[in-house]
């Protein structure tokens, strides 16, 4: 059966790793494509690549940065910000990069979605959802433009939306467990993972290994992305996947170095 | 030197950098005569069946494909590009294939999610000297169409997702792979270095 995929994430600005990244034996940590080389080797089973760039000088050193890790991974990866238009989804996809993200573009355009999954095919097309729980509302609303201005759109509708326009796939960040490391937030990847017909990745709020196994035994979650317990060399990946052979799930295995 | 044809279709930079790292000369090309004088033939391709057919044929390349496969020149094709190499797909409508291989290409309908995208145990199926020395392991998959091959012998390796699809296809120098060996880790980059060895 096919496996849990565990996905590290590397926030890029200007070409360099954002964020803190203290691993031992990494010659120059904010490297990108060097702690993603790492990443490859250290059993992660895809990576996601998050640009915020503000400049435009910075974007274009992005596409240098995709071009030198798709000559370097063995594994699919994903790059997502600043993805406005199909002329940066072929530019970013031409550069070697398996599938962009689309977020903030994805609710002010959504042809994007469409024109993107017709040119490119569906397995290309990552929407991201940024989702905060509204209490008075009772739902959870879409966030945009880095979670800072909010939407009309219900979670859960738009995520149906994007799947019927072209989404290959679904990326669903918790911003209310974002950064807590208290574990993902299981009811909103539940509710999600049941709506849509195709893979969602849970993302926001990995604190431990343990975290992995909830979202995958109590969520339809086909993957987990995590930054900082990884950068910060918390837990490994190879932990997170020991710990969820025990419990009976399916997990790409690779030999210790 | 390995042929890897271009007709618009994919991300040839990745599938050329793999062949890179294991010291395997490539050109990327959709000339006719620069596939003639290669010596093997690598067929990528994501994207819709229909398409694809679309701009093969338009490029002229439907035909010189085809002819140097019957002639006998190692072609491999890999995701979309194995599934070119049959009769047909209903992907979108009916769009007939290369036909080098006998089958149809089926939507995938399970209850699980569509596509079907991520690592998945390759089981191999029968002897072949693609598997020289390899153990089976997992492989990255990303697809929403599977290949329904007439002949069962032409399956060489399957892959379950509540039930056995297609994963590898061969038959005399005509090979092809569902998942994609130049994101597979090392048993990819494994699958890859034979068919470039010429172990078919």
């Amino acid at each position: 059966m096919i496996t849990k995929r565990i996905i590290p994430c590397l926030d890029v600005k200007d070409g360099r790793v954002v964020k803190g990244v203290s691993f031992v034996g990494l010659r120059d940590a904010g490297d990108p494509v060097e702690l993603a080389s790492l990443y490859d080797q250290t059993g992660a089973d895809e990576l996601v690549f998050l640009d915020i760039s503000a400049s435009h000088e910075g974007r274009e050193t992005m596409i240098d940065v995709v071009r030198q890790a798709a000559s370097k991974l063995t594994i699919p990866f994903t790059v997502g910000g600043g993805i406005r238009s199909v002329e940066d989804m072929t530019r970013t996809l031409r550069a070697g990069a398996d599938k962009v993200s689309l977020n903030t573009a994805a609710v002010l355009s959504p042809e994007l979605i469409s024109e993107g999954a017709r040119r490119f095919g569906n397995q290309c097309i990552v929407v991201a959802i940024d989702a905060k729980y509204d209490q008075e509302l009772d739902d959870w609303i879409v966030y945009t433009h880095g979670g800072r201005e909010h939407t009309k759109w219900s979670v859960l509708d738009w995520a149906r939306h994007v799947v019927e326009l072209g989404a290959g796939e679904i990326l669903l960040t918790s911003m209310d467990q974002d950064g807590q490391k208290n574990g993902f937030d299981l009811d909103l990847v539940r509710a999600v993972s049941e709506a849509v017909t195709v893979p969602v990745i849970a993302s926001g709020g990995a604190g431990n290994a343990q975290d992995f196994v909830e979202v995958f035994t109590r969520t339809k979650a086909s993957a987990a992305l995590a930054a900082s317990i990884f950068h910060y060399e918390e837990v490994s990946i190879m932990e997170v996947k020991a710990l969820l052979r025990d419990r009976g799930e399916e997990v790409r295995w690779i030999p210790s170095r | 030197m390995i042929a890897i044809i271009d007709y618009g279709m994919g991300n040839l930079y990745s599938l050329s950098q793999a062949l890179q790292r294991l010291d395997h000369e490539y050109v990327i090309t959709d000339d006719v005569e620069t596939i003639q004088k290669a010596d093997k033939m690598i067929l990528p391709g994501v994207g819709a069946f229909g398409d694809a057919m679309r701009e093969l044929n338009q490029r002229g390349l439907t035909k010189i494909i085809f002819e140097e496969a019957i002639a006998g020149k190692p072609l491999l094709g890999i995701c979309l590009g194995m599934q070119l190499l049959f009769t047909g797909s209903d992907e979108h409508g009916y769009y007939s294939g290369l036909n080098l291989l006998a089958g149809h290409v089926k939507e995938i309908k399970v209850d699980l999610p569509v596509p079907h995208m991520g690592w998945n145990w390759l089981s191999f199926r029968h002897p072949h000297p693609l598997f020289r020395s390899l153990e089976e392991g997992h492989v990255y998959f990303v697809h929403s169409y599977h290949v329904q091959a007439s002949n069962t012998e032409d399956v060489i390796a399957t892959t379950d997702y509540s039930q056995d699809f297609t994963a590898i296809v061969a038959r005399k120098n005509i090979i092809g792979m569902q998942f994609h060996p130049e994101k597979s880790g090392p048993l990819g980059m494994q699958l890859l270095h034979q068919f470039a060895e010429g172990r078919i």
